[in-house]
């Protein structure tokens, strides 16, 4: 006999919706009131399950910068890299808004604007804000965003709010000046040079003053962070608990990216990123007090397209100059094919929310004898929420958990992690070795095809491919595939203590 | 005397507005400051504020031709550290 289950967003007890199609970005975000989600549903960085279906640019306007972060390097342009505060050419607004129109005229899914650096933008307040107006008038239908270090923000807070930006990002990677003095060499305040503790004082103050002007107004603050082991790892959860008591809606926390290559501080001083399971359970930590992001692509200043994917050689300034777009009809278009994206989601929504779950597995097996274990499964897809892309295209893979009451999104890996360079600048490892490393303790991938040497490769890395669900909805594959192995008796739990497994 | 721009400028823009005297421009492969126009900031600040913002070691020199900021001034990287790394990363 099978029972229906229809899934319950908010009732069941630790387990809650088992659908990121349920609510904007999934249940995480089913406490934020309706016009909060409303404002959010169609945004990528924000929403988990938005950042299927909706594309994102940024334009580089803000070159210049008023603080030093020990992970950043403002020398580097490397178009190989993708990570924060790097581009490969600085826009003046006029060009910034030419491309905007080009972009969003070429890929009707984009519906968000931000302006990301590669400095910090409301150090550029003229360039920076420049452009959101001339964008809030000529396409009306892009949401804008700026995100900021703050040290600046309270001082703009009125200007940014002429303008229609509905989302503001600031980074605060801690609320303690002795932590903030180990990330941040110096700012420039009051014309003059800052260091040491009294630079980071000024900093968190102005960081904290601007959050609380933003709330003040209505303006969503998103929190981003950057997880540092050893210098604010424990430090995050006081972050974490703070922003949210001062309004702050959502907080991601960033594993660092700090390569010795990079030219960072961190990067040539031998501090070490946060590993995937660090980071995992870091945001387990922090989620108890806050809504956490998961899927952030730490994407590059300049980026254009999906999250996770970067369109930008196709709209250089070269190959704009001569286009001329009528954006009455581009935004047109835009409407039809946001109105059909959102036909898609609410039938995957209608059919992921009715999950078939035997009986025998809810009355009988449970009291028992134990709960089964869970699993990670990683997906290669190209959006759209389904299992649609060829496992040797997939630049990253999507990282799912799937367990006894539910199937939540976890994160993202990189294949080629933040750098895409041949051979000579890599380390010869090859990408399917690379691939496997970074699945470790998955024990299944999904993806729409695989060959045979990577099948093969896979299964004697103990992972096994699944190419049985393409163009399915992800998570109902994961929880399927996750029945199927429950019924051949592959979850049985191995002993000890069993542990929450992370990506 | 006069501050000077040298190679390894980023062109970040930062210093440009700071300027009280308008004397850096624009300019390719990098910004300049016209000597004639620089007055170092006296009397309207007590640092010069282009070398205050720059955030890229040695490419600011005073009127000696001397670095305002060394390196390891801003980053804190010791100046032999990056050299070290960059053979280190050859010889992989």
């Amino acid at each position: 006999m099978e029972l229906k289950v229809i899934a319950d967003a908010a009732g069941a007890p630790g387990g809650g919706c088992t659908s990121s199609g349920c609510g904007a970005g999934g249940e995480k975000l089913a406490h934020l009131p309706e016009a909060i989600r409303a404002k959010i549903n169609n945004h990528p960085c924000f929403s988990e399950d938005a950042h299927h279906h909706y594309a994102r640019m940024h334009v580089a306007v803000a070159p210049a910068c008023n603080i030093q972060c020990h992970y950043c390097n403002r020398k580097y342009d490397c178009s190989n890299e993708s990570r924060p505060g790097v581009v490969s050419e600085v826009l003046t607004p006029d060009q910034a808004v030419k491309k905007v129109i080009a972009v969003a005229a070429a890929i009707p899914q984009m519906t968000v604007l931000g302006i990301a650096g590669p400095g910090d933008p409301l150090a550029n307040p003229q360039r920076t804000l420049e452009t959101f107006r001339q964008l809030s008038e000529k396409a009306p239908d892009i949401k804008l965003c700026v995100s900021t270090n703050g040290l600046a923000l309270p001082g703009l807070v009125d200007e940014i709010c002429k303008h229609n930006i509905e989302h503001v990002t600031i980074t605060i990677n801690c609320v303690d000046p002795d932590v903030g003095a180990k990330i941040y060499p110096w700012i420039f305040w009051n014309n003059r040079r800052v260091t040491g503790r009294k630079a980071a004082e000024i900093l968190i103050a102005q960081q904290q003053k601007g959050l609380e002007m933003l709330v003040a107004r209505g303006v969503l603050v998103k929190v981003n962070s950057v997880l540092i082991p050893g210098v604010n790892a424990e430090h995050l959860k006081e972050v974490s608990r703070v922003v949210k008591a001062k309004g702050a809606f959502l907080h991601n926390v960033m594993p660092l990216i700090a390569e010795p290559e990079h030219g960072t501080f961190y990067g040539l001083m031998g501090q070490r990123g946060p590993t995937n399971e660090e980071l995992s359970a870091l945001q387990d930590a922090c989620a108890g007090d806050m809504a956490m992001m998961r899927h952030c692509r730490q994407c590059r200043a300049d980026a254009v397209g999906m999250l996770g994917e970067d369109r930008g050689d196709e709209f250089t300034l070269d190959k704009i100059a001569e286009q001329e777009v009528d954006y009455a009809a581009a935004m047109a278009r835009r409407a039809e094919v946001h109105a059909a994206i959102e036909a898609s989601r609410t039938a995957q929504r209608n059919q992921s929310s009715e999950t078939f779950v035997s009986i025998a597995s809810l009355t009988r097996r449970r009291p028992a004898r134990p709960e089964p274990r869970p699993v990670l499964m990683a997906v290669a897809t190209t959006g759209g929420g389904l299992i649609n892309q060829h496992f040797g295209h997939a630049r990253e893979f999507l990282v799912y958990e799937a367990s006894a009451s539910d199937v939540r999104f976890i994160g993202h890996r990189k294949v080629d992690l933040y750098c895409s360079g041949d051979e000579t600048c890599g380390d010869g490892e090859s990408v399917l070795a690379k691939t496997i490393r970074v699945l470790d303790g998955c024990e299944v991938v999904l993806c729409s095809r695989i060959g045979y040497e990577p099948w093969g490769q896979l299964e004697a890395a103990g992972i096994a491919p699944n190419g049985e669900h393409a163009m399915e909805p992800i998570e109902d594959a994961v929880a399927a595939v996750y029945r199927e192995m429950e019924a051949a008796g592959l979850l049985e739990r191995s002993g000890g203590t069993a542990q929450r497994m992370s990506a | 005397m006069a501050y000077k721009i040298i190679e390894g400028c980023v062109n970040c823009w930062a210093c440009l507005p700071l300027c009280p005297s308008e004397a850096i421009r624009e300019a390719l492969p990098h910004f300049m400051i016209d000597a004639r126009a620089c007055t170092e900031c006296e009397g309207d600040f007590a640092d010069p504020q282009c070398a205050s913002i720059c955030p890229i070691e040695g490419v600011i020199l005073d009127g000696l031709g001397v670095p305002v900021n060394p390196p390891g001034s801003l980053t804190g990287i010791p100046p032999d550290r990056w050299a070290e790394i960059r053979t280190q990363i050859q010889a992989r």
